[in-house]
């Protein structure tokens, strides 16, 4: 308060003192007169009769007399504001002279009121930056979970341009670093949709846009000249003059992220240098989203193309008979693992489609890889598939030649049509012998075994050869099928027997229900245990019901099909 | 996601169509609607009318014992590859004229019921939106990869049965905690969508023609972050009974069959697979019983119960051994306040013999 004279107050009651006596006939006490606090006495109808010094003084401050015309309108509001009947009467608060005070009235004799102001402007004020403190850091948390939340670029840039215009501004554009020699801008307004457009810009059109796309520091807000900005920095349908204008880069993982721009329309209060900072703070948080985000959509792409090779192949109706194929990987988050199946289709006259499904030693990517030579080497020696024991020769040799240690074990099949039925030629190299569905219920396994590959030097093979009525299914699997740990008592083996009784339903289904119930049931007596890769294809000669279907699958198809027999 | 009047034209042409299905004879059903299709019927009735209703007619002939599981599993099949042949043949609009946007349709995970998602898939991409389907049985994690990447206006999440509804509700809130809005659907949010409110989703239909209503609406934008963990949406979770029925099934099924020995005297001549069939009957009822704990809902399991029963009956089995199935879980779970009044709740509707349309549906 700054009064240095600290007279008690109550202490005396006294007319007055002979330098400033009391008038208005009201009777209080001399120590008010000298009291540190500004006191005002107001008569019943609101007037001010009578003021200390320290009101004097004050009001003299604020240039007001305050005997002229009436109170402060907060403080007279509260003059009129009925006394309670119970309890002590209601203080006010308002600001006097750029200081903010609060008023507690004191009944006098006839109806007078004493109001005694107490300051407190630092209080006051301190609330206020404590509150604006708040808001900002809730501002700042909200904004980092809304960016950090999502790992797409778009998305990302979104949330940065709508969180710019909510909080920092009237609207928001984000320039992207240029793709050649276009920049994709994202823009918003308050209130309004996200645009977004990709042009062929002059980045030299905005002051400081191009040194902040290399990601220099952002030009002090007051060089920039609003009416400067070109009219593809301003959101579509932005109306009136712009105000004033900052341009910030948004800092990323070595390289600039983008430009945020921030707009004010002229009718708007101009950026102060706390919002300057604010807004710098803000370009910080959104241009680490927005890398990290560019920084995942790079790696996912790199993935998929990699893994593009090595993902199972969509299957369908070739020659004349269903393939249907399900696999599933060890960890639900991957999509590649140790099994693996391909179906390549027949050329020439015979039209013998070679299919295969096989088993690495291990699972996850490193498994993968493996995979995709042993497809890729298999590829190669379509054109030897009719000898499968030359092929799994040839095999077996390209693998105890590489580095990798890893063994296999898989099942080769011949496949081909003729009158109505089909032949198939199996061929197991130590995998789990495939089952076929008879018509009459019957679950045949084929009688075919040898050695596995990439383990010995010499292998051996027996081959079968199997014949499919219409309705008949011949089910190549893996042991993740078989060796599923569940089931309602928790710790037994799927098992053979299961997958048996499961196959003899399975009479007259088409090749991709037979290939779902199966790994459904295996699923289900996983019961979200963990498990092995696990996978399935089915090769079924089609029902002959009553004639063609002159439509194969969802997928297009470039391939004349057969037509039936 | 079906309709149960087949409006007058289409019923001859669903009856020949349930025949075909049923009948396994895919070529004959394929020509069956692709004729329709070129006659001019319209695509959403044909899809929604004619292949789902055969579709639940499927479930209904299921329930009430008229064909086996597989027979189902057969003509479900069938009418799912209809379903992609007519999506084929209609041949929707290309790519660059979907401008409706783009949204992610998908089962949630252990669901194999792909057919109400599908149909779905179908009626949105026919209305111009730009659908990716990513089929049955879609992980979380593989769906929260593919709205990174894809970044759709809404997911539309499958579920059929609803002891897929915990799984349905961490794939929410992980959808949601990254931006996206979802939009429930299936039997198993029940049949006014009550679970899928629970469960906080944006938005729930009953069918695929009210789902594309709801969409082109617009669903509210979801702000990440403000998601809250799973258990602040069920706050009934605290008790852990959920948690330790969940945890202790296997055991449950073990001791519960071990009483079944003692207490049913029939056990005791079932084959392996007989005592192996009971295994699994308890084992649905503890998944179901879990399921109602999570959302606090003892109807869920009674209605589960009472179908069961009805199945049963059809099947011309006595109901006496599901009664005995519930008594002996009571008597495992007499810690469990809220399990035992669910469990007291189901036995009532047994014994005043109710019978309920069923859990879930099958289109």
């Amino acid at each position: 308060m700054g009064c240095a004279r600290c007279v008690p107050l109550f202490v005396i009651r006294s007319p007055g003192t002979p330098d400033r006596p009391h008038g208005g006939g009201v009777h209080v006490s001399t120590a008010w007169a000298e009291a540190p606090y500004p006191v005002l006495v107001t008569d019943s109808v609101g007037d001010v009769v009578e003021t200390n010094e320290a009101a004097s003084h004050l009001f003299a401050q604020a240039g007001e007399d305050v005997f002229v015309g009436s109170l402060p309108d907060w403080l007279a509001q509260a003059h009129r504001r009925p006394t309670p009947a119970v309890g002590p009467p209601e203080s006010a608060s308002g600001t006097v002279a750029g200081r903010t005070f609060e008023a507690h009235p004191s009944p006098g004799e006839d109806g007078c009121v004493v109001w005694w102001l107490v300051e407190n402007t630092d209080l006051h004020l301190a609330q206020q930056a404590l509150q604006g403190e708040r808001e900002r850091t809730t501002i700042l948390a909200d904004i980092s979970s809304a960016l950090f939340s999502s790992l797409n670029v778009e998305r990302c840039t979104e949330v940065t341009v709508r969180m710019a215009a909510d909080h920092l501004a009237n609207a928001a554009v984000v320039v992207a670093p240029a793709q050649g020699r276009r920049h994709s801008l994202t823009y918003t307004q308050v209130g309004g949709e996200v645009a977004h457009k990709t042009a062929a810009i002059d980045p030299r059109a905005v002051p400081g846009l191009t040194e902040a796309l290399q990601g220099f520091p952002p030009v002090p807000t007051r060089w920039i000249d609003p009416g400067d900005i070109p009219d593809w920095a301003v959101p579509p349908g932005f109306t009136g003059p712009i105000g004033s204008v900052i341009v910030t880069p948004l800092p990323g993982y070595g390289m600039p992220a983008g430009v945020l721009i921030l707009l004010r329309s002229s009718t708007h209060q101009a950026f102060s240098d706390g919002e300057e900072v604010f807004a710098r703070l803000f370009a910080a948080r959104a241009g680490a989203a927005l890398s990290a985000a560019r920084l995942y959509a790079e790696q996912a792409s790199i993935t998929t193309t990699l893994l593009r090779e090595l993902l199972p192949p969509k299957l369908e109706r070739l020659h004349g008979v269903e393939y249907a194929g399900i696999y599933r990987a060890a960890k639900d988050h991957e999509r590649v693992g140790g099994d693996f199946y391909d179906v390549h289709p027949g050329t020439g006259d015979s039209k013998e489609t070679f299919v295969v499904l096989g088993d690495v030693a291990g699972k996850g990517l490193e498994a993968a890889v493996l995979t995709g030579k042993i497809r890729s080497v298999l590829h190669a020696l379509l054109p030897l598939s009719g000898d499968h024991k030359h092929v799994l020769t040839l095999l077996n040799d390209a693998l105890m030649n590489s580095h990798h240690t890893r063994f296999a074990t898989l099942v080769l099949a011949s496949v081909q049509r003729r009158q109505g039925e089909v032949r198939i030629r199996l061929t197991s190299a130590g995998h789990l012998p495939p089952l076929i569905v008879r018509t009459d219920g019957r679950v045949e396994e084929a009688a075919t075994s040898g050695t596995l590959i990439g383990a010995l030097p010499e292998i051996h093979a027996q081959s079968t050869e199997v014949v499919l009525a219409p309705g008949e299914t011949c089910l190549l699997y893996t042991d993740g099928i078989t060796e599923a740990r569940g089931g309602p008592l928790g710790d037994q083996l799927y098992g053979e027997e299961r997958l048996r009784t499961a196959l003899r339903e399975c009479v007259r289904m088409p090749a991709e229900a037979v290939v779902e119930r199966v790994q459904m049931l295996a699923s289900q007596w996983l019961g979200g245990r963990e498990h092995d890769d696990m996978a399935t294809l089915a090769i079924t000669t089609p029902l002959g019901g009553g004639g063609t279907p002159h439509l194969v699958g969802e997928h297009d198809d470039s391939r004349p099909h057969d037509r039936e027999q | 996601m079906t309709s149960t009047t087949t409006p007058h034209p289409l019923h001859e042409l669903s009856e020949r169509l349930w025949a075909a299905a049923i009948d396994r004879d895919e070529p004959a059903a394929m020509r069956l609607v692709t004729a329709a299709a070129d006659a001019g019927v319209d695509a959403e009735a044909l899809l929604l009318d004619v292949v789902a209703g055969v579709q639940h007619r499927i479930g209904v002939e299921w329930a009430a014992d008229r064909i086996s599981v597989a027979a189902e599993h057969a003509a479900s099949a069938i009418t799912d590859r209809v379903l992609a042949a007519l999506a084929h043949h209609q041949n929707p609009h290309p790519l660059h004229l979907r401008t409706r946007g783009r949204v992610t349709v998908a089962c949630v995970e252990g669901e194999w019921h792909v057919l109400p998602a599908r149909l779905l898939a179908e009626v949105l991409t026919h209305r111009g939106w730009h659908v990716d389907f990513l089929g049955g049985h879609t992980p979380t994690p593989h769906l929260v990869a593919h709205v990174h990447q894809t970044n759709p206006t809404a997911v539309l999440l499958s579920a059929s049965l609803p002891t897929r509804l915990p799984t349905a509700h961490n794939a929410i809130s992980a959808l949601q905690s990254i931006g996206v809005s979802v939009m429930a659907g299936g039997a198993a949010f029940g049949a006014d969508g009550r679970y899928a409110r629970l469960l906080r989703a944006d938005a729930w239909a009953p069918d695929a023609r009210e789902a594309a209503a709801r969409l082109d609406q617009g669903l509210t934008q979801h702000h990440a972050g403000r998601r809250q963990q799973i258990d602040d949406d069920l706050p009934h979770l605290t008790d852990q009974e959920y948690t330790l029925v969940v945890t202790r099934r296997t055991a449950l099924v073990k001791q519960s069959l071990a009483a079944l020995d003692a207490r049913w005297p029939a056990m005791r001549t079932y084959s392996t697979a007989q005592r192996e069939r009971t295994a699994e009957d308890i084992a649905h009822i503890v998944d179901f019983l879990a399921v109602a704990l999570y959302v606090d809902d003892a109807e869920l399991f009674t209605g589960f119960t009472t179908w069961t029963a009805g199945i049963l009956h059809a099947r011309h089995v006595p109901a006496a051994g599901l009664h005995l199935g519930l008594e002996v879980l009571a008597g495992q779970l007499r810690d469990f306040p809220r399990t035992l009044t669910f469990l007291k709740t189901a036995t009532e509707a047994l014994q005043a013999g109710s019978h309920h349309t069923g859990p879930g549906i099958t289109a």
